[in-house]
């Protein structure tokens, strides 16, 4: 595990510079892209005149480093900026409040793919051979193949319109000890179904692969030799040790459940990050849109260091990092 | 495009053809797979012949006769505006076709392939300059940034066209649309590096350790001979696994963002937009043949890339022999 240390600062000292190349390319696309939030605020008949006044006031008109380095100054200081739509909140009142929703139907959404797509990799490797352990894995490749804007509008289709079982969209928050909840109500129940199916898939196949390699192994013949029971040599014996690098893909899985919110928010009408992000696009909000992108490739870049630490530390096979030139 | 098929099987075929052969002849014994091959084929077929098979063009309108159910003239019905769905579903895989082919053949075979031997063999600064780069593109999901580029660059894209539309060859690109194709084409491609050249690189890594690279490096080979005669043959598994899935996300991608309207735009067929235009409430209770119609193409679109891209997988990886 000595080799582990150095890494991990390696990679710690390369973060800022990947995080500071996200944001000077997102800044320029933002300033050098056509549209202008301020007449995009103002309307079709703006009068010039106001729009110059608060491009000046918001610093807009500066030379476009001068611009970045005053962003990058405030957000170093912990201020995120300000937003146009609503105008003139601070980013950081509102991204944290709509983070906040998009989290917690993500984190169940998570949980429900794993408790899915771990029984079902270990029963598919089970059946191995025959046509239940492809007939399995197949569902569920099915539905990660098939875009999520494809299966919310048939689920709406299927349980508000034809079975009418489930309201088709909407968000209600309950207060539970001051925390706003609101994966309590029956109309998260579709967006979180929508959002985890296309998950399971990658977690049942590793599992599945896990499993299988686990079940060669010598112990499990052993377990089997001294008579224990079926049940006790795959729920201890294998399914423990298959289970160990699964630890490793959560932290991507979550990322990667970001991804899909936009479209779940959308059309199920979710005020959360997504929906937010989209509408900031479309206004050329700036700063909102700088926070989402620095917030979310700190996430993937911790993500990614935390799954490359867990390998090592799993697996101490795994070397960690490239060699130098070897000619 | 067909090439993309063909390119399947070709690299291998030529590298080794002993295992090639082999290959392909597990392939072929594979009854899903085939049938896989066969949706693909019929689907890229019809939307590259678009102009020949579809029975009507994309936006003939037959306003007596909207939201049709399926008959002899119209076998997929009609939509809001009268036009033949199955002449909208065919047209629209013309552009996810053209799209996603576009993009993997530069994004990821030139881009993907080269960048990721070239980490992988260099090694050193080289190595590490592509992979902070890759890990840049890899930070963030990939959607937003894709969102971004396609909003705002849209704009400079077609200023771009209209400049080259007063000459006499290009004249009439604006109203075919290029604009459109090339900005999301660009976008994607912009992207469908990464995930390939990280899989190449970690490929090569291994093999410049080899014996015969060593032997042909120590014969006075160029750079260029062993990137091309000696490592790109025995990464061709990679490549022909990675692309089929690719070719697959790559048509996810660029429905994703027609349905978002920063893809392929009006008039134009897209299956984003039709998929769009087909999910509002109202018209699902009404018409869902509006959703069902190019989903179910979709679903089996993109269903057939990821089975395929498994069975090759299993049909290529040396391992499981």
């Amino acid at each position: 595990m000595q080799g582990i240390l150095p890494f991990v600062v390696r990679r710690l000292v390369w973060a800022p510079f990947v995080l500071l190349a996200v944001s000077l390319a997102t800044f320029a696309l933002g300033r050098f892209g056509p549209g202008d939030p301020v007449e995009i605020l103002q309307g079709q008949y703006h009068n010039p005149e106001v729009v110059e006044r608060i491009r000046h006031e918001r610093g807009l008109d500066d030379p476009f480093f001068i611009q970045y380095g005053n962003y990058m100054w405030d957000v170093l200081h912990g201020d995120l900026g300000t937003t146009f739509a609503p105008r003139g909140v601070p980013v950081e009142d509102i991204i944290f409040d709509k983070m906040w929703v998009t989290i917690q139907y993500n984190l169940v959404a998570l949980v429900i793919i794993f408790a899915i797509g771990i029984p079902a990799g270990i029963w598919a490797a089970l059946r191995q051979g025959s046509w239940q352990d492809p007939l399995t894995i197949s569902i569920f490749l099915f539905f990660r193949s098939v875009p999520v804007l494809v299966i919310i509008p048939i689920l709406q289709f299927i349980f508000a319109i034809k079975l009418g079982w489930l309201p088709s969209s909407g968000w209600e928050e309950r207060d539970i000890l001051g925390m706003k909840i609101g994966i309590l109500d029956k109309r998260i129940i579709m967006p979180i179904l929508a959002l985890s199916l296309p998950g399971i898939a990658a977690v049942a196949r590793l599992m599945r692969a896990q499993t299988l390699e686990v079940l060669d192994e010598d112990f499990v013949r052993t377990a089997r030799a001294k008579g224990l029971r079926e049940v006790v040599v795959i729920s201890r014996h294998v399914a423990r040790n298959a289970l160990l690098p699964m630890t490793t893909i959560v932290g991507f899985a979550l990322v990667g459940l970001l991804g899909g919110s936009l479209f779940v928010e959308t059309l199920f009408g979710i005020p959360g990050i997504g929906q937010f992000t989209w509408e900031a696009v479309g206004n050329r909000d700036y700063d909102v849109i700088m926070a989402v992108t620095l917030i979310t490739a700190s996430a993937f870049i911790v993500a990614n260091l935390i799954t490359d630490i867990t390998y090592g530390f799993i697996d101490p096979r795994v070397r960690l990092g490239g060699g130098g030139p070897r000619y | 495009m067909t090439e993309a098929e063909l390119g399947l099987e070709q690299p291998v075929e030529e590298a080794r053809p002993g295992f090639g052969a082999t290959a392909l002849r597990r392939l072929l014994r594979k009854r899903l797979a085939m049938f896989c091959l066969v949706v693909i084929l019929v689907i890229y077929l019809a939307g590259l012949l678009a102009p020949v098979v579809s029975p009507y063009g994309y936006n003939e309108q037959d306003l007596d006769n909207t939201f049709a159910g399926p008959s002899l003239a119209h076998p997929l019905g009609t939509d809001r505006l009268g036009r033949d769905m199955l002449s909208r579903v065919i047209w629209a895989s013309q552009t996810t076709v053209i799209i996603s082919a576009a993009a993997i053949l530069t994004g990821g075979l030139v881009l993907g392939v080269g960048l990721g031997l070239l980490a992988g063999y260099a090694g050193g600064p080289v190595d590490n300059f592509i992979m902070r780069v890759a890990d840049a593109f890899f930070a963030l999901p990939d959607i937003l940034l894709l969102l971004l580029i396609t909003a705002t660059v849209r704009p400079r894209v077609e200023d771009l066209f209209d400049k080259f539309e007063s000459w006499p060859v290009a004249g009439g690109l604006v109203e075919a649309g290029a604009p459109d194709y090339f900005l999301v084409f660009g976008a994607l491609a912009l992207f469908g590096w990464v995930g390939i050249a990280r899989l190449i690189r970690s490929q090569v890594l291994s093999l410049r350790e080899s014996d015969y690279v060593l032997a042909a490096r120590a014969s006075g080979a160029s750079l260029g001979r062993i990137l091309s005669r000696h490592l790109l043959p025995n990464v061709g598994n990679i490549i022909i696994v990675s692309i089929t899935f690719s070719l697959g996300a790559m048509a996810g991608t660029e429905i994703m963002l027609s349905w978002l309207g920063i893809g392929i735009t009006y008039p134009h067929p897209s299956f984003g937009a039709m998929i769009a235009a087909g999910s509002d409430l109202s018209s699902l209770r009404a018409h869902p043949h509006l959703l069902l119609v190019p989903a179910t193409v979709v679903a089996l679109l993109l269903f057939a890339f990821n089975l395929l891209g498994d069975a090759l997988n299993d049909v290529l990886s040396p391992r499981r022999g």
